[in-house]
């Protein structure tokens, strides 16, 4: 695989950040953006521009045309089983929410009980947390060990038939752990539950194919596989969506409107209301060949050679205690360094042109876990090189002396 | 350009490293908590101010990255022993040279050794841990329930 080639993709990585050749390891927040992307949507802007679904006019008819491509494009990469389950949302958290809500409020009530795990993003914690409060359901947490691996044996105690859903993160962006999904799918449909899996961190990084994993939910955003931002999809089966009531009411969603009674229209549609970011699903379907023409086994099989370089090297470093060291995981490289708070380092680090993230990364029970407040996350991705972990890991040492 | 040297100054690292004033005051007249969201910062500050408004001890425990440390440690320091009225002038002196354009000087004369912080405003993603005790301390005088947050 030719990095240098895959680099010159992205204009943005070729710039000076104080001085210093920019070094960005903060994919697991956003990865950049390709420039096949960034002329799909621009050409969009630029030739296409209109509103979709309903012009009879030419620029109509090519932005229904792109825009539904996209849908067919995503439909593939995930293998759903039809454009139907693919509906477009603002990104994960628009897509959690709107199973918590519509399909939620329809099937949730007292005493059922919701399984998520300690490992979760926020927005996979909190729109279950608002449907506990509303119906008098329960939330159950599956505990994780030291190495940041959830207790499968505890897994399988927590669930019962009163287990309605299991929200599970298919990567954890904290961690960056791979959850055995497969495995919980299977136990989950066991007892009579459905499936929501959080895939905004694995969707770049492994294939993911919905229905060999007879996943009920899946959430992902385009903006962490080389797509815009605020653009995203949930993918659900088609029996569970036609069930389930709309989400939000407006135009494209409906069939007829009188006073009296709307009739709502056929999915995918049915969950799409109003106008939306055109320009951000033509921008996905593109970062989605993207992924394609290099090929999604090999990204997975270089950026984990990367992530084996840079875990060596963290390993030999003094004073570094890695969070999260699970045997299956990808692209993340979580820390804290002794006498260096990470959002210390994180202001060090950018003067020198290395961009991490420091915080508690949305997932405020890890941190609570590890007992601290905020890790150094160094997350990568395709475009990554040995000699950027190199930096960063220079640029560790020169924060380490500051502080000694 | 601003290099790492004008916001990692000796004092502030000699501050991050030995926080003055650090722990529980038991019983105190005042006290509060504060947070800063984005990084996870926490800090609680104690004061025992008495029936003259003189502040006679002030103490602050938490976690928090260097500058929200050395920010904390260098207000304790500055008003231990002083009236309430001393608080009101630096809290004022502190918000003005963190909000300062990147030209202004701080007020040497107005800030004493808080001057040191005044590299922050160069780096506008940490103004919030500089501020973050001055908003608590704020709280805690004023007894707000809700815990003090940098906004
Ligand atoms: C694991 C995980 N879930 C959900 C999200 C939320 O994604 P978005 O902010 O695009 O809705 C993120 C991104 O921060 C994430 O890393």
């Amino acid at each position: 695989m030719n990095i240098e080639k895959i680099r010159n993709d992205f204009p943005i990585l070729d710039q000076e950040i104080y001085g210093h050749q920019l070094v960005y390891l903060d994919n697991a927040a956003t990865t950049q953006k390709p420039q096949c992307v960034i002329d799909a949507v621009s050409h969009y802007y630029e030739k296409d521009n209109s509103n979709i679904q309903r012009g009879v006019h030419t620029l109509s008819e090519r932005a229904t045309a792109d825009y539904e491509a996209a849908r067919e494009t995503i439909r593939a990469f995930f293998n759903a089983k039809s454009t139907k389950e693919v509906i477009f949302t603002r990104g994960t958290t628009e897509s959690i929410n709107l199973v918590a809500s519509s399909w939620g409020n329809a099937n949730i009530g007292k005493n059922d009980e919701i399984l998520i795990t300690h490992m979760e993003h926020h927005s996979n914690i909190v729109p279950w947390q608002m449907l506990c409060e509303r119906t008098g359901a329960i939330l159950k947490v599956v505990p994780m060990n030291e190495a940041g691996e959830l207790d499968m044996a505890a897994f399988s105690t927590l669930l019962s038939e009163r287990t309605k859903l299991v929200g599970v993160v298919h990567m954890s962006n904290a961690l960056g752990t791979i959850n055995p999904i497969e495995t919980m799918i299977q136990q989950a449909h066991n007892v009579g539950a459905k499936v929501l899996v959080d895939g905004a961190q694995a969707a770049a990084h492994m294939r993911t194919d919905i229905q060999a994993l007879d996943i009920d939910f899946y959430a992902t955003s385009a903006h962490k596989m080389y797509g815009p931002t605020g653009v995203g999809v949930l993918i659900a089966k088609e029996a569970l969506l036609n069930a389930m009531p709309p989400y939000q009411g407006g135009g494209d969603m409906i069939l007829m409107v009188t006073f009296e009674k709307t009739q709502y229209n056929a999915l995918p549609h049915k969950f799409e209301a109003g106008t939306p970011n055109i320009a951000g699903v033509i921008g996905f379907g593109q970062a989605i060949k993207y992924i394609q023409s290099i090929g999604l086994d090999k990204i997975a099989a270089r950026e984990k050679v990367l992530l084996d370089y840079a875990t060596t090297k963290a390993q030999s470093f003094a004073g570094l205690r890695q969070i999260g060291t699970a045997k299956e995981k990808a692209c993340v490289l979580s820390f804290v360094l002794d006498g260096v708070h990470p959002h210390d380092l994180g202001t060090i680090l950018d003067r020198e042109g290395v961009a991490i993230r420091a915080g508690h990364h949305c997932a405020m029970p890890v941190m609570q876990f590890y007992k601290v407040p905020a890790t150094a996350r160094a997350s990568f991705s395709i475009y990554n090189t040995e000699a950027e972990v190199d930096a960063l890991f220079a640029a560790l040492t020169k924060a380490k002396d500051m502080f000694a | 350009m601003f290099s790492l040297g004008d916001l990692y100054k000796e004092v502030i690292i000699d501050h991050t490293k030995s926080p003055r004033n650090f722990g529980k005051l038991d019983p105190c007249s005042h006290d509060a908590e504060g947070f800063n969201p984005l990084c996870g910062d926490q800090l609680h500050i104690y004061l025992q101010i008495n029936a003259d408004n003189i502040i006679e001890d002030i103490k602050f425990e938490g976690q928090g990255c260097s500058i929200s440390t050395a920010s904390a440690s260098l207000m304790t320091q500055a008003l231990k022993g002083k009236p309430l009225s001393e608080y009101e002038r630096l809290f004022e002196a502190f918000h003005a040279m963190a909000t300062a354009g990147m030209e202004e000087e701080p007020d040497q004369e107005a800030l004493g050794k808080l001057a040191v912080l005044a590299g922050v405003k160069e780096f506008p993603s940490r103004i919030k841990c500089a501020t973050l005790c001055w908003h608590t301390i704020k709280s805690a005088i004023e007894h707000d329930d809700q815990p003090a947050i940098t906004e």
